[in-house]
């Protein structure tokens, strides 16, 4: 005869077994973390490189699932720096809320999404940033049968702008500065307020530059429309670390640093061998042919070489990506090397 | 004799029978009706039509976005393009033949099971072994399969993943919970309640949110589970909750006789439960407990705050590609199509399994 355990007694049996099951799930499951981000990049073999879900030009899936973009190359270039491989990278899409929680509880080494610097992720939110990759900042689009030139003129103008954003209170902000009115027109979704502003329902909509590109991008003329040379905010965007592990912080900083400073000697994809025989020191140093640079890095000395072999420069990821041969058609702007009119000055390399 | 009472019988009027009778008595059957029916094929014609020239006549179906741009129809080579990351999401291209095998095998695996009459034993198992299969061949590592992280996973595969495994896993907890909450004993009754309230008072949202921002500020580092993992954990204690309300509604629409009847025969608890009580109990339910299902499904869309690309979060991001900027339409009625065939289809089996499962009721067997 079998002997039966009474209901109760079974349901407390599983459902202790079902909590310690999680547990147990909870504490495999997942690669430890180990002291220096660094040592555990290499350990790993991988990097781990938190981006955006989806922004044109910055980071966001091709119909192959590849992630393409400024922000992705950066990823890619950390990955070679510390790997030597841009293909071992991990993207982990994250969401605008998501994001720094992911950075603290160490989800992923990096931080590249689009994010700006402000005193209060720098300082209260154990976090630092390296240098600028991209200086972005909200600007104005407008028809060209408005024939507004400048933002000046915008006096009473309908404005399309989405709801309870920087953007919002950026506008309010310049507008009440300058004496001027306008009136808004308020719509959440970034799709349907660029469709109300093609179809007419404002004169004027407002966005971060980079985005208003992308929006212009999808019309069927996009050169009836013109961006105003007015842009009212800063948003400078960088990739952000960890605060307590200053040598990660060294490897990302210079990560950008680099493919700035090859754009500035004119070192690409296609010379760079060839650049290998430069008696410019300058070049010598960066290149590891003088110097033992990417060994104090706790790098290969041949951080820069690979970076720029498999990638290219800053200028050629911006023109893959952002350029005029993209649909966004960015002119280079504050995003240039600082020897050809930007504001990207990249600190000596020695 | 009675065939030439039937020549002269007269036959009734071309007007009440056959097609036109049936349109007279169900379209035209008084004033007001027929109204309506007028009204309708306005309709029809207002909406249907300019949809159908949309979808079908004037549609796009070869070609680049710009050749689209020039043309007034759908532009379905947007979904010819773009369906691969749709469906899988970021599961490597020359790989995406893995998750669309899982899939064919775990739909195959459905109709097999269709029909109650194979349920069995054996059956029960070869699900088991189909689970470990596909597991196998998602992730790979093993007979020369290389291995592919759950962070790439995505689109549809993405979507039936958490629906099924959220659904498997909280069919049984739910029940548990159900039978917990009527249980003579008080400390796991109050457990049970306190758990199915804490839970039904929360959106999904939160609870998700919860696990993918809150969860890891308060484990260690390096012992949160993954993303996905967590998302899932979220989706099967959600829907545990629900399942066990609707269970708990079949437990109490069972009379009082059959607990005493079964008590009466002599069986245990655990027998009555398993054998009388169950049984009856989970076939009342049964369209409740499939509304579940399909709102379990419809929920995983919301995983898109914590950045995990399911279904319609694949088909929003292909949105976002400068290149086919603007065919939101074609992309979500695609995915719409998608969602459809599933919740459709779910819908109509339970239908049919309580139809099968009550030949007391309809004889239908």
């Amino acid at each position: 005869m079998k002997i039966y355990i009474s209901p109760n007694i079974q349901l407390k049996y599983l459902l202790t077994l079902l909590i310690n099951s999680i547990l147990v799930i909870s504490f495999t499951s997942s690669e430890s973390y180990a002291g220096k981000t660094l040592e555990a990049v290499k350990s790993r073999g991988h990097l781990r490189c938190g981006v955006n879900t989806g922004l044109p030009g910055f980071a966001m899936a091709d119909p192959r699932g590849i992630w393409r973009g400024l922000d992705a190359d950066l990823c890619r270039a950390i990955a070679v720096a510390t790997l030597g491989d841009s293909s071992k990278v991990k993207f982990i899409p994250l969401s605008a809320q998501q994001r720094f929680t992911a950075l603290q509880s160490a989800e992923v080494d990096v931080l590249v999404r689009n994010t700006t610097i402000t005193l209060q992720r720098d300082a209260a939110m154990g976090m630092n940033f390296g240098p600028v990759n991209y200086y972005d900042g909200q600007g104005f689009i407008v028809h060209k049968d408005l024939k507004v030139k400048s933002a000046l003129e915008l006096d009473g103008a309908t404005i399309c702008v989405s709801p309870g954003t920087t953007t919002e209170a950026n506008l309010a902000d310049y507008f009440r500065g300058k004496g001027m009115t306008y009136q808004s027109v308020v719509i959440e979704s970034t799709d349907e307020l660029t469709q109300a502003f093609f179809a007419g329902r404002c004169d004027c909509y407002t966005a971060d530059a980079s985005a208003l590109a992308a929006a212009r991008a999808r019309v069927k003329f996009p050169h009836d429309y013109h961006i105003l040379p007015e842009i009212i905010s800063k948003e400078p965007l960088a990739p952000a670390v960890r605060h307590g592990d200053d040598q990660w912080l060294d490897i990302v900083s210079w990560t950008v640093w680099a493919m700035q400073l090859a754009e500035e000697y004119d070192i690409n994809r296609k010379n760079i061998d060839s650049m290998l025989e430069s008696m410019n020191p300058n070049v010598q140093r960066l290149l590891g042919v003088k110097g033992n640079f990417g060994e104090i890095l706790g790098l290969d000395n041949k951080w820069a070489y690979n970076i720029v072999k498999q990638l290219g420069n800053y200028g050629e990821s911006f023109e893959r990506n952002l350029g005029n041969k993209t649909k966004l058609k960015l002119s280079r702007g504050l995003n240039q090397v600082w020897s050809r009119g930007g504001i990207l000055y990249a600190p000596p390399l020695r | 004799m009675t065939e030439s009472e039937n020549k002269n019988d007269l036959k009734p009027p071309i007007t009440e029978v056959g097609w036109l009778g049936w349109i007279r008595k169900n379209l035209f059957g008084d004033w007001f009706s027929g109204l309506l029916t007028f009204a309708c094929l306005y309709l029809i014609w207002k909406i249907g039509f300019p949809a159908l020239q949309w979808a079908v006549l004037d549609s796009h179906w070869s070609g680049t976005a710009d050749d689209c741009r020039g043309a007034s129809g759908a532009c379905w080579s947007f979904v010819r393009h773009n369906y691969r990351f749709i469906l899988f999401g970021f599961y490597p291209y020359e790989e995406q033949w893995r998750p669309a095998l899982c899939i064919a095998i775990f739909v195959g695996m459905l109709f097999i099971s269709k029909n109650p009459i194979r349920w069995s034993r054996k059956l029960l198992y070869g699900w088991l072994v189909v689970f470990v299969v596909i597991a196998v061949v998602m992730r790979g590592g093993l007979a020369g399969l290389s291995r592919i992280d759950n962070n790439v996973w995505g689109g549809l595969t993405l979507t039936l993943l958490l629906a099924v495994v959220g659904i498997t896993l909280a069919y049984p907890l739910g029940i548990l919970l159900a039978l917990g909450r009527q249980s003579r004993m008080p400390a796991i009754k109050m457990l049970c309640v306190a758990y199915i309230e804490l839970i039904r008072g929360v959106p999904l949202i939160s609870l998700l949110f919860m696990a993918s921002v809150m969860l890891p500020l308060f484990l260690p580092e390096g012992l949160v589970p993954d993303k996905l993992l967590r998302a899932q954990i979220a989706i099967v204690l959600f829907a545990a909750a629900y399942i066990a309300e609707v269970v708990r509604g079949g437990l109490q629409a069972i009379p009082r006789g059959q607990y005493d009847a079964a008590q009466a025969i002599g069986l245990s608890d655990v027998h009555r439960t398993r054998l009388i009580i169950l049984p009856q109990a989970l076939k009342i339910v049964i369209p409740p407990t499939v509304s579940i299902f399909i709102s379990t499904l419809k929920d995983t869309s919301l995983v898109v705050i914590i950045a995990l690309f399911d279904l319609l979060h694949t088909a929003k991001a292909t949105l976002s590609n400068p290149d086919w900027l603007g065919f939101s339409t074609e992309a979500y009625v695609f995915v719409a199509l998608i969602y459809f065939l599933f919740c459709f289809s779910m819908a109509r089996y339970s239908v049919r399994l309580e139809s099968i499962l009550s030949p007391e009721k309809s004889g239908s067997v």
